[in-house]
């Protein structure tokens, strides 16, 4: 060996301490959220192009339908009834494909390069749960200013704002996992394409976003009482238009099915790091 | 004095369907030494590596880094080791400076003296100039210090770089060596490292072990090797002597498409 090896020296098998649980997951949750933020930053043209589409659907089907009246909201203007069923459709379509982030991360190996790290895979997909949660928030603020340029009688109370993006954080987490989930299982990212793809808009119309749900047929309002973007709308419309509606139930639906997700996702890192 | 191996592996075996990818591997690694596995693709090398850093429960067998057994102590394991994976993994998306911060969280370096040690680590692989900049727009070689120095960034007593040269053209590779005698002359630090590169073993490897699918065929010093052939014989020689193969002669289409991945990457 050409370098000088350096003299041998005695060491110990201490091991850095370690934080408890109670920090640990905030912690990294935390982590995740700074490098989104600085994703985002780096890369606004994104923010920009992904507000093209939640854009159309108020402009464009929600005036339109607004004018037609052909939908029956009620004492609700029609576009005042969409505007929470979009700001969810646009977390929804950030974070589905979540999972493909996590197959390129394993292609380039930056996901065991994580996994080597301290940190347990519960909270590794919980900081990326929540980093999808982030990205989604910050596509909701877009759709909020929207919606005021088109106004749209949303609540501007700022409590109700703050309410509402945290259903939508919660609600792309649990999207951004059923992504994971599904890259767990196929493991390739043309696979997930194509299945993102072929979930999303079922989901979507399978959901109160578009029409009441009592307008659908009886077998449609089943899928759609199984469907989280239902609770989540369900609860943006409470927090954003005053909708009398289920808040509490709304929240535990999202909330339970996003640790359900998590735990999933956590359980199949290690076939995806394989 | 008797010292607690940096890596301790005995009897190692893993299975990939119908691949035995580990056989029967044992060695140690002394603290402060800085050690090769060299064989071609497909030997085995990466396989040791991921059971090592936690991210593969072996089969069967033991292994423990400095006393710290990899299958019950993984957390306790990953606090003391850095890695640097075969593939670039830096994210493009982020400055130098933000990926290093990141794994700088994710191993709990306090808040006190986060920047101090994400400083040193980016000043240790000299990236100053470069840190505040976009990854997509550094070279490979600058790629890889990157790495090293979020590999760093953890102080660790175990540095393990899977193939840390490869896809690199020659000035990088040279760029790559000097830092890690560097880092060696400085800290004193155990290197784990493997690679197909005979010249790489050669420049950095106090001892090798030549893999050759699944088992290790020798392990030695290289000069030692070398002299049990003659004094002519290369490493080449001595791995052509132990396997009947030449070490560039293998390989599957899986190793090809991740070589292929990391240079694409690389531009």
């Amino acid at each position: 060996m050409s370098a000088a090896p350096a003299e041998r020296r005695a060491v110990s098998a201490e091991v850095p301490a370690a934080p408890g649980w109670w920090r640990l997951l905030p912690s990294r949750v935390l982590t995740f959220w700074t490098v989104e933020i600085w994703r985002i930053r780096h890369d606004q043209q994104e923010l920009v192009t992904r507000a093209i589409q939640p854009a159309l659907w108020l402009l464009i089907f929600g005036e339109t339908f607004t004018r037609l009246r052909a939908i029956p909201t009620g004492s609700v203007p029609y576009l005042d009834f969409l505007a929470p069923g979009i700001i969810a459709q646009s977390g929804l379509f950030v974070a589905i494909f979540y999972g493909i982030q996590i197959i390129w991360e394993r292609d380039a190996g930056v996901l065991a390069k994580l996994l080597a790290t301290p940190t347990p895979r519960v909270a590794l997909v919980a900081g990326k749960a929540f980093a999808a949660g982030l990205r989604s928030a910050v596509q909701a603020v877009i759709v909020f200013i929207l919606s005021a340029l088109l106004r749209v009688g949303l609540i501007w109370n700022p409590l109700h704002l703050l309410g509402a993006i945290a259903v939508v954080m919660v609600g792309a987490a649990f999207f951004s996992m059923l992504s994971v989930t599904i890259a767990g299982v196929v493991l390739s990212r043309e696979r997930l394409m194509g299945i993102g793809q072929a979930i999303t808009m079922p989901l979507f119309f399978a959901s109160n976003a578009l029409y009441p749900v009592h307008l659908m047929p009886g077998w449609l309002q089943a899928l759609s009482t199984i469907n989280p973007l239902s609770y989540e709308v369900d609860a943006l419309r409470s927090l954003l238009i005053g909708t009398p509606g289920r808040l509490g139930l709304d929240v535990a639906v999202l909330a339970a099915a996003t640790t359900v997700g998590i735990a999933v996702s956590a359980s199949l890192l290690g076939r995806l790091a394989r | 004095m008797s010292l607690t191996p940096a890596i301790q592996c005995v009897g190692l075996r893993h299975r990939f369907d119908d691949v035995q990818a580990l056989d029967g591997v044992t060695f140690d690694v002394a603290p402060g030494e800085v050690f090769g596995l060299l064989g071609p693709n497909g030997a085995g090398k990466t396989t040791t590596i991921r059971v090592l850093t936690t991210l593969l429960p072996a089969g069967e067998g033991y292994a423990a880094v400095f006393g710290l057994d990899v299958r019950r102590q993984q957390m306790a394991v990953r606090r003391v080791i850095g890695y640097v994976p075969q593939q670039l993994s830096a994210d493009a998306a982020l400055t130098g400076y933000e990926n290093v911060w990141l794994f700088a969280r994710l191993f709990d370096v306090p808040r006190a003296d986060l920047h101090r040690r994400i400083d040193e680590a980016i000043r240790l692989m000299d990236l100053e100039p470069a840190a505040r900049r976009l990854v997509s727009t550094y070279s490979g070689g600058m790629v890889r210090r990157l790495e090293l120095a979020q590999a760093l960034v953890n102080r660790p007593r175990l540095l393990v770089l899977d193939e840390p040269t490869i896809g690199l053209d020659p000035v990088a590779r040279s760029g790559v060596w000097d830092r890690v005698r560097a880092l060696r002359a400085e800290t004193g630090m155990t290197v784990l490292l493997t690679t197909h590169y005979m010249e790489e073993a050669e420049q950095l490897c106090e001892r090798v072990a030549l893999m050759h699918h699944g088992p290790i065929r020798t392990l030695g010093r290289p000069e030692e090797l070398r002299a049990e052939l003659g004094p002519e014989a290369t490493l080449e020689d001595v791995f052509r002597h132990h396997t009947g193969s030449m070490l560039d002669e293998e390989g599957g289409f899986r190793d090809v498409r991740s070589t292929r991945r990391t240079a694409r990457r690389l531009g």
